[in-house]
């Protein structure tokens, strides 16, 4: 077909150039269907867009150039969408033609090139678990020296000086503190507690402080005990802060951590720094509290030590900042062992794992 | 301790919960019940009632008893509480009493002796002996059994002396230096002047408040009887107990704070033991008192509580209302407090005898807590006006981690401690070791001042495992300074070891200085170092860390400051941890790296024109190093130099394509602009200057 075949317009009213129009997609249309091969392919493409005698080419010199200035608008139109078709026809043969010819098949059951990313640790991923829950809650992050002062570590929380935790069985000591009064003698912090004196210390109530940290304590390493080991450690104090309050919050966290079918209940305990102090259960995780081997046969299992924070922890406090009256303002704080939680959650039985880098048990985690 | 529950229902005629019930409720309030053993089902007959395994903290000795728990079940069922019957005979008059005299008043605060004459040594009763069977405490005889009776019922220690033993009168004082007394263990001590000693006008006859003497314990023959029940000082009886390895049930409940007003009661209940088998008192019970010890103990100061304080303290209970002064009263003086009233919302609270460890409000305010029961407290949520503060090393920490982790390192954390070898060995500064004064073991001696040690340390746990592909690295704390003060800073370690992509698709290669470089380039990328460079010093010039290969190691330097180093390990520390891999280790002082802030992200447009590839093939001899080959590139200043990147570097051990000593680099240069198409002209006189840089450096264009 060459640009003699292309007849002139009649006229450049709509019905004409619709008639013209629809002729020509007829035409590539029935020409489409017949395309059989890669030639075929090629030598329709040639026909309708080839540069000099593609009938595109020539539809455009005979009915576009010539036509007067008030249908070029119409005939511009309907010759884009005619160019639109063909070139869907060429778009679609292309995926045909490639088909014919597919490449050799591959086992697809081969396992796949995996990039091998690294794996969370265990224990920071809980941590980051735990501060995050306190942080929506409206906490800062902070955090203190792993070596503390036995002033920070004991005597400002309101350990007597005789407290059984004071002794070196206890406490890993740092050398040479023998010629220090006590108060200065340099150790490896026992709790993550230390971070609630000195932030205290820094700034005036209200405090919403959460303190992730690795302790240390002198015990000799079976399947449940580390002498390093985390915790993450909580103090809120502001006026009107209530045992209920504490209560509250660590229920809402509980659940957060654990879901929310958890259920908390506090008793009775003991710690120098707080008082009322109390233990913390939650219902049993894994058998929902009708009491399995993982919670004794009880249906609970201890996880927390909280307590309102003790006058004479504020005494000491407010010997730097005086806003610390314990007449005026309250707190709570809490702590909890992460090591506990990790393994707890992830049924590691040895805590030793957590510290021994093996890859083996650590690429579980990726 | 052990508890049985038919013996606190003696003392709570109304109590009517069941055991485990009673167990349920102790717990809750901090009596805690650990064990509940139902001791009828184990001797097949019934009414015996429970045993109670207890864990009292270490702080209510007056709840290490049978009388004292059933005080605690009164005041949380708010039922009676039955009192202890103490009558006794007359005692036959004689003239003078028993002398008694308390020469150490600092030590010993009050003592009591009652003398008993013509008692019948023999086994106890049924009734003592039945509850001694049910509590697994051994039987020994009426008079001995007596004062352990006495001390599981209401909890004071008491003696019993063979009065025909003791010579002239009872002597509360400090033993001499150097003196020697035979105890009931059959063990002779020598004691020091800060031991209490009960003595006799010649000799030690006991250790106050821990142990009795061997010479005047209660025999099969003995007829005469002397009851001591005194109240000792608490911080004496820990020394001598301490100071002499004897933790016997006597000295745990004197040195946390016995009941000062006890001793009469405590004697009075013996003293009934004993005569139950026969014999009778002789004169009056001889009651010493030290006034000042009285002040420390049964006329403590009051305690103001205020109603207000309570409910500021404890909040809302479930019913949604703060706890009433009527039950803040029935609670306290359940528990031995009497309570008045001093208007303005306030108590005055006298406190009782066997409460040593109340002294403050707070302590009140405890209480109540606990007899109401903490779960019965509602839970609610403090509303909250600061301001959320982040960590300033948070988000650079969380980027390192991503990019570590993206990379295909696992992290791990290793031990806070090295031995005091490797510690030297590790830092570069090895007199600011800090040594451990009581370390685990000579593994731990002191702290790390490198993370290296540690890393190593999991490289060869996993190496010993038959796991030869290792990726770690680890973020914490190291130490240096001096044991007067010790500064931490934070530190990164990798650790490397095996090959790098081997799977069925294709080959393995191993795992190079090139890859940790690599790691290294990502972790500074993420950070808006202005300069960053790698470098290596001879191994001569004591530059670079001994640990490291000398010849295959660099040191990091962003803007000036030394980050860090890595590289592979020296051969002979890969010896001596006997490694048959190449091991690749490093470490960087995130102390100083972040001081840099991390990067802010800007984009660039995309060029809309085409890019053009340029490669040079050239021989370069092998003291050309690529950062030289780099620098003169970058120093055209081609705008339109879009890349420059060694493309492939070949060497020939043979020499014949490529001469020894020499090696050929390929160069891949991309130009591209973002203003236009480039034009052929201008990429050849680019190129033509490319050549001549190389050139320059000695280079030989390959055809």
């Amino acid at each position: 077909m060459t640009q003699k075949e292309i007849p002139q317009l009649a006229a450049h009213d709509e019905v004409t150039l619709d008639r013209a129009f629809q002729e020509l997609l007829h035409t590539a249309q029935q020409e489409a269907g017949r395309i059989a091969s890669a030639e075929d392919m090629e030598q329709f493409r040639l026909h309708w867009l080839g540069r000099k005698q593609g009938r595109l080419k020539s539809v455009s010199d005979a009915w576009l150039k010539t036509a007067p200035a008030d249908a070029k608008k119409a005939i511009g139109q309907r010759f884009n969408q005619l160019k639109e078709r063909i070139d869907q026809v060429l778009e679609a043969g292309a995926m045909v033609s490639s088909n014919v010819q597919p490449g050799d098949a591959i086992d697809i059951t081969l396992p796949g090139i995996r990039p091998g990313i690294g794996a969370e640790h265990p224990l920071i991923k809980t941590l980051h678990e735990v501060v995050g829950i306190f942080q929506r809650m409206g906490y800062s992050v902070g955090v203190g020296p792993e070596v503390e002062t036995d002033y920070y570590n004991f005597e400002s929380l309101n350990f007597p000086p005789n407290h059984p935790a004071r002794d070196t069985q206890d406490t890993l000591i740092v050398a040479h503190q023998e010629h220090k009064p006590l108060r200065d003698r340099l150790l490896m912090r026992t709790h993550t507690s230390p971070v609630q004196i000195r932030t205290m210390e820094r700034q005036p109530p209200p405090v919403r402080i959460v303190i992730p940290g690795k302790v240390h304590r002198n015990d000799a390493a079976d399947a449940t005990h580390s002498p390093i080991f985390h915790q993450v450690e909580g103090l809120c104090v502001d006026e009107n802060i209530t045992f209920s309050d504490l209560k509250g919050t660590l229920d809402h966290a509980m659940k957060e951590l654990f879901g929310s079918s958890v259920k908390t209940r506090f008793f009775p305990s003991f710690f120098p720094f707080t008082e009322p102090s109390a233990d913390v259960q939650i219902s049993c995780i894994f058998c929902g509290g009708k009491g399995c081997r993982k919670c004794k046969h009880s249906g609970w299992i201890e996880l927390l030590g909280c307590g309102m924070v003790n006058p004479a922890v504020f005494g000491f406090v407010s010997e730097k900042q005086p806003a610390y009256n314990p007449r005026k303002i309250s707190g709570f704080a809490f702590g909890m062992g992460i090591d506990r939680i990790a393994m707890m959650k992830y049924g590691i039985s040895d805590i030793g794992l957590l510290y021994s880098g093996d890859m083996r048990f650590l690429e579980q985690f990726a | 301790m052990k508890i049985l529950s038919a013996w606190l229902r003696a003392y709570l005629p109304t109590l009517a919960v069941t055991d485990r019930q009673l167990a349920d409720d102790l717990t809750l309030r901090g009596i805690a019940v650990e064990g509940v053993f139902d001791l009828a089902a184990k001797d097949g007959g019934a009414g015996n009632g429970s045993l109670f395994e207890m864990d009292i903290t270490t702080n209510r000795v007056d709840a290490m008893n049978h009388y004292g728990i059933a005080r605690e079940a009164a005041a949380i069922y708010n039922i009676p509480l039955a009192s202890l019957d103490t009558a006794l005979p007359k005692g036959k008059p004689i003239r003078p009493a028993y002398p008694v005299s308390i020469e150490a008043p600092d030590l010993c605060g009050r003592f009591t002796a009652r003398v008993l004459r013509n008692v019948h040594i023999a086994p106890s009763t049924a009734d003592v002996a039945e509850r001694f069977a049910m509590l697994e405490q051994k039987q020994i005889s009426n008079a001995v059994d007596a004062t352990n009776f006495v001390t599981l019922a209401m909890g004071h220690p008491t003696h019993a002396f063979d009065l025909d033993k003791v010579e002239g009168g009872l002597v509360l004082r400090r033993a001499r230096k150097g003196e020697r007394l035979k105890l009931l263990d059959g063990t002779e001590r020598t004691l020091v002047p800060d031991d209490l000693v009960v003595a006799d006008e010649r000799k030690a006859l006991a250790l106050a408040g821990v142990m009795g003497g061997w010479d005047t314990m209660i025999t099969p023959q003995t007829k005469n009887i002397l009851v001591e029940a005194a109240w000792f000082d608490p911080a004496t009886v820990r020394r001598s107990s301490r100071r002499h390895g004897l933790h016997t049930d006597a000295s745990h409940r004197f040195e946390r704070g016995a009941d000062f007003a006890a001793p009469p009661v405590a004697s009075a209940l013996v003293c009934r033991l004993i005569l139950a088998a026969g014999g009778e008192i002789e004169g009056e019970l001889v009651d010493v008192i030290v006034p000042a010890q009285v002040a420390r103990t049964v006329d403590r100061a009051t305690i103001q509580l205020a109603i207000g304080e309570v409910a500021r303290i404890l909040g809302r209970t479930v019913d949604g209302q703060a706890i009433d002064a009527g039950t803040i009263e029935r609670y306290l003086t359940a528990l031995g407090c009497r309570m008045a009233k001093t208007g303005d919302g306030t108590y005055s609270v006298h406190l009782p005898s066997w409460r040593l460890d109340l002294e403050r409000e707070i302590d009140l305010i405890e209480e109540i807590a606990r007899l109401h029961g903490y779960n019965r407290f509602a839970n609610t949520l403090p509303s909250f006006a600061g301001s959320v503060v982040e960590l300033p090393t948070a988000a650079k920490e969380h980027r390192i981690r991503y990019k570590l982790l993206g990379g295909g390192y696992t992290e791990a954390i290793s031990s806070t401690f090295c031995s005091v070898t490797e510690a030297v060995t590790f830092t570069p500064l090895p007199d600011n070791v800090v040594p451990l004064g009581n370390p685990l073991s000579e593994e731990a001696g002191c702290l790390r001042p490198s993370l290296v040690p540690g890393m190593l340390a999991m490289l060869a746990h996993n190496l010993n495992h038959s796991v030869d592909n290792v990726r770690l690295f680890e973020m914490g704390t190291v130490f240096l300074g001096s044991t007067d003060r010790v500064h931490e800073h934070p530190a990164l370690a990798m650790g490397a070891t095996g090959t790098v992509s081997g799977n069925v698709h294709g080959t393995a290669r191993p795992y190079s200085f090139y890859d940790m470089k690599g790691a290294v380039e990502e972790l500074l990328s993420a950070f808006a170092a202005r300069s960053v460079y790698f470098d290596a010093f001879p191994a001569d010039a004591g530059l670079m860390p001994k640990w490291l290969h000398p010849g295959r190691a660099a040191r990091v330097v962003a803007d000036g400051s030394t980050i860090g180093y890595f590289g592979q390990l020296a051969p002979q520390e890969a010896v001596q941890r006997k490694f048959k891999q190449d091991v690749f280790v490093g470490e960087l002082d995130l102390e100083r790296l972040f001081r840099q802030e991390l990067s802010g992200i800007v984009t660039q447009p995309i060029s809309r024109f085409p890019a053009v590839v340029r490669d040079f093939s050239f021989i370069f001899r092998d003291t050309v190093r690529w950062e030289q080959i780099a620098a003169s590139l970058q120093s055209l200043g081609i705008a339109e130099m879009r890349r420059m990147e060694p493309l492939e570097i070949f060497r020939d051990a043979r020499g014949k394509t490529v001469p020894q000593g020499s090696y050929s680099l390929l160069v891949r240069t991309v130009f591209q602009s973002q203003e236009r198409t480039l034009r052929d002209e201008e990429i050849q006189n680019w190129s033509d200057q490319v050549i001549a840089q190389l050139t320059a450096l000695g280079g030989i264009l390959r055809g």
